[in-house]
């Protein structure tokens, strides 16, 4: 397998704090690969130095053998870089397919077109449209989006990042806040998702991880602790004792 | 779209303001002319000021310098071309001097706005207001063009066609140049640009991991919204026939904010209502007391913290606080 993206040596200092403390990764072309670590671990300033919210102190990040450290989000997201937040972040004033059009119009080239109707554009229309039906919000799309619910906002997220077609995507806690029922339901969609996209989640959910992920990595302190396939990962005494808690 | 009623009490106002000043002169009251040439002018840099402020959410508080530039626009070339000097754009021609309004005012918008738009909330107001006052007080500074006594525009901007000495066709010009500056702001709002603007001012973050880089998008609404504001003021400087750096200061930046919220920010026709409610209500209070300027603060308070949506919202019928 081909490398997509290579974090090399990434670090990031918050007044003392090593949010990302010289991480190295590889995510292999096609792989769902989930970052594991607990809470304060730096692993959302992870996904923020990879969509380029944040600049990293040190290191660098290669996508498709490109140095892309210093690039802006926008350039990341015309790349192949596509993001979902752990913390919901949506148009709320506008209405749920447009959030998605949006999404959909963001790839299509520049938007200097200020004659056309963009909410009469077909094209744009039925792309969204299929992917609010993808994530089963198809019936919701004329909604205004802070009418919905919290778990239909986590389903929208998921529809954005489909809808850039991005080759990788870096979905942040994706089932945070959902209930059982859920996040069994977007467990299933992303394992259908998997092979057809690159994945790097983030995710809490234990069960969740170990039933989607191809590799493993943990994260403690900003530090990579360990990499693995889910089984290398259970068995690590290093991420019993740091992470999963487990004595013996 | 389905017709609504705020679509309906939009053009309801047009159709007065398209029949009303004829009326007002056959019935002997030019002075209501005047009023409505001053309430057309100023809801077209009220809508031009919508279109960053409410669609944008960038709170420019230095609109007015834009009005104040285009007026400058038609006052300088007439100034030289009366009384000699600066031969590169002495003139009387309207078809000079407009455009000449439109170019400098974009201009002065893509340096500004280039510096004010890496700023963001508090800041971007406080810098936006900067640059407005610098621009008074360069005015206020020039001996030649009257410092803050102002310069009197002693010739009209000359126009094929249209001769801006008739108060009914200067009010004309500059009605239909409302209808059309009310329909370029809906297209643009409308276009891919326009959602663009508007997911921008909602969630910028978004936007950008989207791939849309905000800042340019921001600065070029922003370029055409200054553009529009300096062709109102060419307009009005011609209706004025005087220009003073007063009309800069960042007092008058705040009334055209006033309007543009008391209208309804973010609405096709808030700011015409805005402008309109504005006018009217100067007026009439100004006839009951001179301290008029105090119930007209406290209405302007009362409408900004229990009426969402401004004029538009209440015509909409969304009563209540403010999220």
């Amino acid at each position: 397998m081909a490398a997509l993206l290579e974090i090399e040596g990434l670090s990031k200092n918050y007044g003392g704090i090593k949010a990302s403390d010289n991480v190295n990764l590889v995510i292999e072309q096609g792989e769902l690969h989930a970052v594991i670590g607990p809470n304060g671990a730096g692993k959302t300033t992870l996904v923020a130095q990879l969509s380029g919210l944040e600049r990293p102190d040190a290191g660098h990040v290669r996508f498709r053998g490109r140095d892309i450290t210093r690039m802006p989000p926008w350039r990341r997201a015309h790349a192949g870089i596509a993001r979902s937040f752990q913390i919901t972040s949506l148009i709320m004033e506008m209405s749920v397919i447009d959030n998605i059009a949006l999404a959909v119009q963001a790839r299509q080239g520049h938007s200097f077109r200020f004659l056309r109707d963009a909410r009469r554009i077909p094209e744009l229309r039925e792309a969204a449209m299929g992917y609010l039906a993808q994530v089963g919000l198809a019936d919701r799309a004329e909604a205004e989006t802070a009418a919905l619910s919290h778990g239909e906002h986590r389903l929208m997220e998921i529809a954005i990042a489909l809808a850039s077609e991005a080759p990788l995507l870096l979905l942040d806690e994706p089932m945070a806040g959902l209930g059982p029922e859920e996040s069994a339901q977007l467990v299933e969609f992303l394992k259908g998702l998997k092979g057809k996209r690159t994945i790097l989640l983030i995710e809490h959910d234990m069960d969740a991880v170990f039933a989607l992920a191809d590799r493993i990595s943990v994260l403690v302190y900003g530090h990579v602790i360990a990499t693995g396939t889910p089984a290398e990962i259970r068995a690590n005494d290093h991420v019993r004792h740091a992470y999963l808690g487990e004595e013996d | 779209m389905k017709p609504d009623r705020k679509t309906a009490a939009g053009l309801f106002v047009l159709a007065l303001l398209a029949v009303l000043p004829p009326i007002f002169i056959w019935t002997g009251n030019p002075f209501y002319v005047d009023l409505a040439t001053r309430l057309v002018i100023l809801a077209i840099a009220a809508t031009s000021l919508n279109l960053i402020l409410g669609y944008g959410g960038m709170i420019s508080f230095g609109h007015a310098a834009y009005v104040g530039l285009g007026a400058y626009a038609v006052g300088i070339p007439a100034y030289h071309e009366l009384y000699g000097g600066f031969d590169a754009i002495a003139s009387f021609s309207g078809s000079f001097q407009i455009p000449l309004a439109v170019a400098v005012c974009a201009l002065f918008a893509l340096v500004t706005g280039a510096i004010c738009l890496r700023t963001k909330g508090v800041y971007f107001i406080m810098i936006t207001m900067a640059f407005a006052q610098m621009v008074y007080y360069l005015f206020v500074s020039i001996e030649e063009y009257g410092a803050d006594d102002g310069l009197v525009i002693d010739v009209r901007s000359e126009l094929p066609g249209i001769n801006l000495d008739r108060p009914l066709q200067l009010y004309y010009l500059a009605f239909v140049s409302l209808v059309l500056a009310i329909v370029i702001v809906r297209t643009i709002v409308n276009s891919r640009f326009g959602m663009v603007i508007q997911g921008a001012k909602g969630n910028d973050t978004r936007m950008k991991t989207m791939g849309f880089n905000t800042y340019i998008y921001r600065l070029t609404a922003y370029v055409i919204s200054g553009a529009m504001a300096g062709y109102a003021g060419a307009l009005l400087g011609n209706f004025t026939t005087f220009i003073s750096p007063e009309m800069m200061d960042w007092t008058r930046s705040g009334e055209l904010m006033f309007m543009v919220i008391l209208g309804g920010a973010a609405t096709t026709f808030g700011p015409l209502m805005g402008a309109a409610a504005f006018i009217v209500i100067e007026e009439v209070l100004s006839h009951v007391t001179i301290y008029w300027h105090l119930p007209f603060g406290l209405m302007l308070i009362l409408v900004v913290l229990y009426v969402r949506g401004g004029i538009m919202g209440l015509i909409e019928g969304r009563w209540g606080r403010r999220r």
